[in-house]
């Protein structure tokens, strides 16, 4: 069969169309992002009528794939690591409602930061949701785990996470394809009290969960995924290589010979009985792992300090945090590290900026304008493309925490007396969770200024549509809050003193005021005319 | 035989173009590939950056190592220097002259210039200006890629192969002003 170059992102998504999926559940998010993208462009897809438009948020996305589970089809919902955060009411709910259909939660982690606020591990959650977690060191195990992660589901009725991260979502290679299996027939569950979580039935649902770790266990020694490499020519280390981290083990050597024992782990939980052989065989460990040192601090713990050492993350070996190369882990194996030049001195840095003309740009001119005479710090903002209204030349907001948080920490700052409150929230990130913190602001009257920034897309992530677009003043109106002090304006620089008179009369009311700059993404706008001329 | 390449430039370049075309040929050696890009944030005119490796043998890591590099193609000047901790001692360098700047910073152009030519093997050619000579003015990457394919050791037949191959949807006119594009890049 004919090789397919596909990102790991999108050897999933034809992985999961491969194996049967019936829809696809998800928020954008970086890296995870084009795994949706690549099914919406899929004529299969299409043909097949997969579910692929985009959700609210990650909470509903997990939400509606847990739905789907029910209905007996199999469904993957996606999202990058944070989105984890938002979703992690139904995602840890739903190991103890278990699965109908298969259900494979799809979590992309971001270390090093390339597109994220934070580093986490996902497969913290993993444990913490005591799930079977797979983790692909390359793209044919992404495309391959799409089938095994569903069939692993339905066997024991239990959601499976896939941990991703942004060098292997973001990477290319060939990948092998099978022959493709048809979707679930609709299929209600056998028990119509597997998804009520009372807790008469949870408690039964939490043993049988807790039961269970032992047969997912016995899974990840047969994985087909995990490997056990102990014979070896020497035993001073043993060595422990998860997910990507196999890849830069593996580098290390040319002719793919290691000397040392070797276990691969792409399939959790840990195996342990084959740790504990690879640790009384060795002299000492090295621990490799893409993301937070969760299976070294596993094999820390208080039974084995002081006996053999552990080499990883932890005791400094490696670098605590940041992604994993091949030179770190060159460094870690006491082999010779390569490296080229120094950067010369005349290269200067070159960050990430909004694109000239932006319509955001003109927005913060005005908003800077409007509120100097309040001196600096009274914007809270968001995530998205205008948080990089942080930078110079606007230097016009003072917080970005996690999406919707503007307009509820301007809230809590009113609450507080703080005048003027500002918030700042892209039109997508007000989808996504604005809405709920600006009926807190209603309930309460909340003296705050929200700016919704209407750009018509989800800039940041690459222009995918949003579930509210079209609707903001509506909604806003529907959450309560007054027709007179929902201002729209049109961001250009030729109307910056009305756009400074509308922030200022609206700062100047006492309540709940809405702001709408309205002016198209100019990357979106350029792909549109691409596709009509 | 081994090939690891870092194609450097700013968001919106068409450095991946470039990836494309060389891993297409390398396919069809039956070679593997593996390409590491850069998505999201950065993209916003920031700099970008992309690991290819080519190889006859299975490929581990998605990431070039430090000082492992055999080439730095890169579609801007500045953008070629900020790789050379992956260059190895006889890799290439092989830039464009023209500057992008969206920065205020933007440094003295001719000092990059002199940091380029102290490298060994380099190659500075203006591609902008002899991508509009040959009346290809959107085809910058592709006279890139001209200067670079005899380093890379592949034939000029393999890549016409794959432009063709990548750009037959867009029409007979862009695959030849590629064609132009390439062959003024071999020839510079
Ligand atoms: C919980 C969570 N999900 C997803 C993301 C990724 N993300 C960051 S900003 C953004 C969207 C921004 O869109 P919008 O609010 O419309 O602003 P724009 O970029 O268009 O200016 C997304 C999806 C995130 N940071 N956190
Ligand atoms: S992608 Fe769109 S929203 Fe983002 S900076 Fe560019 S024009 Fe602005």
């Amino acid at each position: 069969m004919e090789k397919l170059m596909l990102l790991g992102d999108e050897a999933l998504a034809q992985g999961a169309l491969d194996a049967g999926v019936s829809g696809f559940y998800a928020y954008p998010g970086t890296p995870s992002t084009e795994i949706v993208e690549y099914v919406q462009r899929s004529k299969q897809a299409a043909d097949a009528g997969v579910h692929r438009t985009w959700s609210s948020n990650e909470k509903t996305a997990v939400e509606s794939a847990i739905g789907m589970s029910y209905a007996g089809k199999r469904t993957m919902t996606t999202m990058k690591h944070v989105g984890l955060n938002v979703a992690a009411d139904p995602f840890m709910n739903s190991a103890f409602t278990g699965a109908n259909g298969g259900l494979i939660v799809t979590v992309a982690d971001d270390p090093s930061m390339h597109s994220s606020q934070n580093e986490q591990d996902s497969r913290f959650y993993g444990k913490f949701a005591m799930i079977p977690v797979l983790e692909p060191s390359n793209q044919q195990e992404c495309y391959d785990m799409a089938f095994y992660g569903f069939e692993l589901s339905e066997k024991y009725h239990i959601p499976v996470m896939i941990r991703l991260t942004t060098r292997l979502s973001h990477s290319r290679s060939g990948i092998v394809r099978r022959n493709p299996l048809a979707q679930n027939p609709l299929k209600k569950p056998d028990d119509l009290f597997q998804f009520m979580l009372l807790p008469a039935i949870s408690r039964k649902k939490y043993k049988n969960l807790i039961q269970m770790q032992a047969k997912y266990t016995m899974e990840a020694v047969q994985s087909p995924f995990n490997k056990f490499d102990m014979e070896a020519s020497d035993y001073s280390m043993g060595i422990i290589a998860c997910g990507l981290a196999y890849n830069y083990l593996m580098e290390n050597y040319v002719d793919g010979k290691v000397p040392y024992p070797v276990i691969k782990i792409c399939q959790y939980p840990i195996p342990q009985d084959q740790i504990r052989e690879l640790y009384n065989k060795c002299d000492s460990l090295l621990i490799l792992e893409e993301g937070m040192p969760i299976v070294e601090e596993m094999l820390t713990g208080i039974n084995l300090q002081g006996l053999k050492p552990i080499h990883g993350r932890l005791d400094g070996t490696l670098d605590r945090d940041g992604e994993l190369n091949p030179n770190k882990v060159a460094r870690a194996l006491g082999k010779v590290d390569t490296y080229g030049k120094d950067v010369p001195e005349v290269v200067t840095s070159r960050p990430p900026a909004l694109c000239v003309g932006c319509p955001h740009s003109d927005s913060f001119y005005a908003l800077n304008d409007a509120v100097a005479e309040f001196g600096r710090g009274h914007v809270f903002s968001d995530i998205g493309c205008y948080t990089l209204g942080f930078m110079p030349p606007y230097n016009a907001i003072n917080s970005c925490v996690d999406m919707g948080a503007s307009i509820t920490m301007a809230k809590g700052a009113a609450d507080s007396g703080h005048f003027p409150a500002i918030a700042v929230i892209g039109d997508s990130t007000f989808a996504h969770s604005g809405m709920t913190g600006l009926l807190d602001c209603v309930f309460d009257n909340s003296n705050v200024v929200v700016v919704i920034l209407d750009n018509a897309t989800t800039g940041m992530t690459g222009g995918q549509d949003y579930t509210a677009a079209g609707k903001l003043e509506q909604i806003c109106e529907g959450l309560g809050v007054h027709k007179d002090h929902i201002r729209v304006f049109i961001p250009f620089k030729k109307n910056h003193d009305d756009m400074v008179r509308i922030y200022k009369e609206e700062i100047a009311y006492q309540g709940v005021s809405v702001i709408i700059p309205r002016r198209e993404c100019l990357q979106v706008l350029k792909k549109k005319n691409k596709m009509e001329g | 035989m081994t090939k690891d390449i870092i194609l450097a430039g700013v968001g919106g370049q068409g450095i991946l173009t470039i990836a494309t075309i060389i891993g297409t040929a390398a396919v069809k050696r039956g070679w593997h590939l593996k390409q590491a890009e850069v998505h999201g944030m950065s993209q916003r005119g920031g700099d970008v950056q992309s690991h290819l490796r080519l190889s006859d043998r299975p490929i581990h890591s998605d990431l070039i190592p430090l000082g492992k590099a055999d080439m730095i193609l890169s579609v801007e000047p500045m953008e070629s220097l900020r790789y050379l901790p992956y260059l190895h001692a006889e890799g290439w360098i092989i830039a464009n002259r023209t500057p992008f700047k969206n920065i205020a910073n933007y440094p003295e152009i001719e000092n990059i210039y002199k940091e380029i030519e102290a490298i060994p093997n380099h190659v500075l050619i203006d591609a902008d200006v002899i991508a509009k000579e040959v009346k290809a003015s959107r085809a910058m990457n592709i006279v890139m890629l001209g200067a670079a394919i005899k380093h890379l050791g592949f034939t000029k037949a393999e890549i016409e192969e794959a432009i063709k191959a990548i750009f037959a949807r867009k029409g007979e006119a862009i695959v030849e002003a590629n064609y132009r594009a390439l062959q003024a890049g071999i020839d510079s």
